[in-house]
């Protein structure tokens, strides 16, 4: 490249900028379709133009889709939904971070015959079908009395999310000082007293990484909810399913994209606020990190 | 006393998570093997009847279709995410001043639900309102795209819909590898004279190779996995013309009452996602013991 004439050099860069730019747009026109259509009234939607500006802005639709539009049988609105997802993506990020901590602290620093075995075990399990649960799951959560509960998904998706959590943990830790680990053993101090004292204070970034992740996978997950959800327990994106593809009455278009950015609204944030974290996340589960 | 339970401690701690994966992980696996081998219709009955379902489910032109299905959008998915994702990353890795802006704008689809994204996409291609709508409102009147609605074109939307979602984890993931390779090589390299496109070809690329890998085996089990996306961009329509095994699965189990077949599809889904990623993370593993050593 340094043996290139200035001028054409400079018309490459020209080039490569305007290739970069094309595929932002391309990442961006859905988000931006549906965000401009979604303060349109459906007249105006139906009348053509899916790139223009509203005419005449309106927020109708938005408080639609918070609070009244039909979901199923019931004209709610998706904000009973948006606390269910809530109710059940909480408990189950800290469980499954909190397990995944130790469980990556006993893999790399407690070491054991057969302790290979358990974590190719644990993270064979990331890759599974979920297909392949859905029957024995949808029974035993009947046997437990937790079909068709929140505590029931918070169950589900602590179990699956298992993998992941001790991954993270557990590649973190093997980069951690094992001699600093044997050094406050040899002081007598506790397994416990070691993993909080020594471990979990420099653990700050894989925790964000844990965290990032399982909120992310949870709270976008639908077959999950759609096999084991009830009405009273149906997270964000079954509803929002259930909205856009209702079969009666007028097609609200304008509607669905408000909900669709409410049910997208949270990923979004965590994505915007830590998105190095998100990626380190995706890494982490991709090339060994 | 005290030392035992010292010993036994960290095994105490690992036990709940590793019993609740092998009870609700393999012991599921297991109890869906058993149950594809039995006459389970809407509940499960255990009336063995060996490879029954098996030789069914192989004789239903709705699930050849959909392995069909699966293998033309599979192929293409993995295809373009990674040819989109190694091109996007190299253009990135050119000292780009807007990386900083421009690197999250492609990742950020991968962010969102696939029920946003079908949303969001199903209205784009739909030709009464979408793009087909809006390019004829600009004039251009004889405009035409209705992939959504034609049987033969629809399992390409899909394809167009789930590369949007995944290529810029793609190109992440190449950047890092890009930025992972060693300057002095290319620097060797410029000096001998070889032009910026060679020294991609010759030597960068070729050195890609772990990423490739990586990269085809996150996005083909991704692609035997999808189900979300299909639900909320076709429903599997027009007709059965995009349905996938995932949805097989569940229209089987869940819908039509056949459980054992339903169980005899999951079971081979998971068979596919074992013969790629089995190999995988042994090959793994065992490159990370080799270097502990």
């Amino acid at each position: 490249m340094q043996a290139m004439p200035g001028e054409r050099r400079s018309r490459w860069r020209w080039l490569l900028y305007l290739v970069l730019a094309v595929f932002a747009l391309y990442y961006l026109l859905p988000l931006y379709v549906m965000l401009v259509n979604s303060f349109k009234p459906l007249e105006e939607i139906r009348g053509g133009d899916m790139l223009a500006l509203p005419e005449l802005w309106t927020v109708a639709p938005w408080s639609s889709a918070w609070s009244s539009a039909q979901i199923g049988v019931e004209p709610t609105g998706l904000k009973p939904y948006f606390v269910n997802s809530i109710a059940m993506v909480v408990p189950a990020v800290l469980l499954s971070t909190v397990l995944g901590a130790l469980n990556g602290y006993v893999l790399t620093k407690w070491r054991f015959r057969g302790d290979g075995v358990v974590f190719a075990l644990l993270l064979l399990s990331c890759f599974i079908p979920f297909q392949i649960v859905l029957i024995p799951m949808a029974r035993v959560l009947g046997l437990l009395g937790l079909a068709g509960t929140t505590s029931g998904l918070v169950l589900v998706h602590l179990v699956y999310g298992l993998g992941f959590t001790t991954l993270f943990f557990r590649n973190y830790y093997a980069a951690f000082p094992t001699e600093l680990v044997r050094a406050a053993q040899i002081d007598g101090a506790s397994f416990f007293r070691i993993f909080f004292r020594i471990l979990l204070p420099s653990s700050g970034p894989i925790i964000v990484v844990s965290v990032i992740w399982q909120f992310t996978n949870i709270w976008n997950d639908f077959l999950f909810g759609v096999s084991f959800a009830d009405v009273d327990s149906l997270p964000m994106t079954v509803a929002l399913n259930n909205l856009v593809s209702s079969s009666t009455g007028v097609k609200e278009y304008n509607v669905h994209f408000a909900g669709a950015i409410l049910a997208a609204l949270p990923t979004l944030i965590v994505y915007v606020v830590s998105g190095r974290y998100f990626v380190r996340g995706l890494m982490a589960g991709a090339v060994k990190g | 006393m005290r030392d035992r339970l010292r010993s036994w401690l960290p095994k105490l701690v690992l036990a709940p998570s590793f019993l609740l994966i092998l009870f609700f992980v393999y012991g599921f696996i297991a109890y869906t093997g058993y149950l594809s081998m039995t006459d389970s219709k809407m509940l499960p009955s255990y009336g063995f009847v060996g490879l029954d379902n098996y030789e069914r489910l192989w004789k239903l032109r709705h699930w050849t279709g959909s392995l069909k299905n699966l293998a033309i959008f599979g192929t293409l998915y993995i295809l373009v995410c990674s040819v989109l994702g190694l091109f996007l990353a190299i253009l990135l890795d050119q000292k780009i001043r807007a990386e900083g802006v421009l690197r999250p704008i492609y990742l950020y689809p991968m962010a969102l639900s696939f029920i946003v994204t079908g949303t969001a996409w199903k209205w784009f291609l739909d030709p009464g309102i979408g793009l087909e709508a809006t390019v004829q409102s600009w004039g251009w009147t004889s405009f035409e795209f209705d992939w959504i609605k034609d049987r033969d074109m629809a399992i390409y939307t899909v394809v167009i819909a789930a590369v949007w979602q995944s290529s810029g984890f793609v190109m992440a993931m190449f950047l890092a590898g890009l930025r992972g390779v060693d300057g002095d090589i290319i620097r060797a390299a410029e000096i001998d004279g070889a032009s910026k496109s060679r020294i991609y070809r010759r030597i960068i690329i070729p050195m890609m190779r772990p990423v490739f890998l990586s990269a085809f085996v996150i996005l083909a089990h991704l692609a035997i996995k999808s189900y979300d996306l299909v639900v909320a961009l076709t429903g599997g329509g027009p007709g059965k013309a995009t349905e996938v095994p995932a949805t097989f699965m569940y229209s089987y189990t869940f819908s039509r009452n056949l459980m054992g077949i339903g169980a005899a599809s999951a079971i081979i889904m998971l068979m596919m996602i074992f013969s790629i990623i089995v190999p995988y993370l042994y090959a793994e593993l065992h490159a990370g013991r080799k270097v502990e050593r």
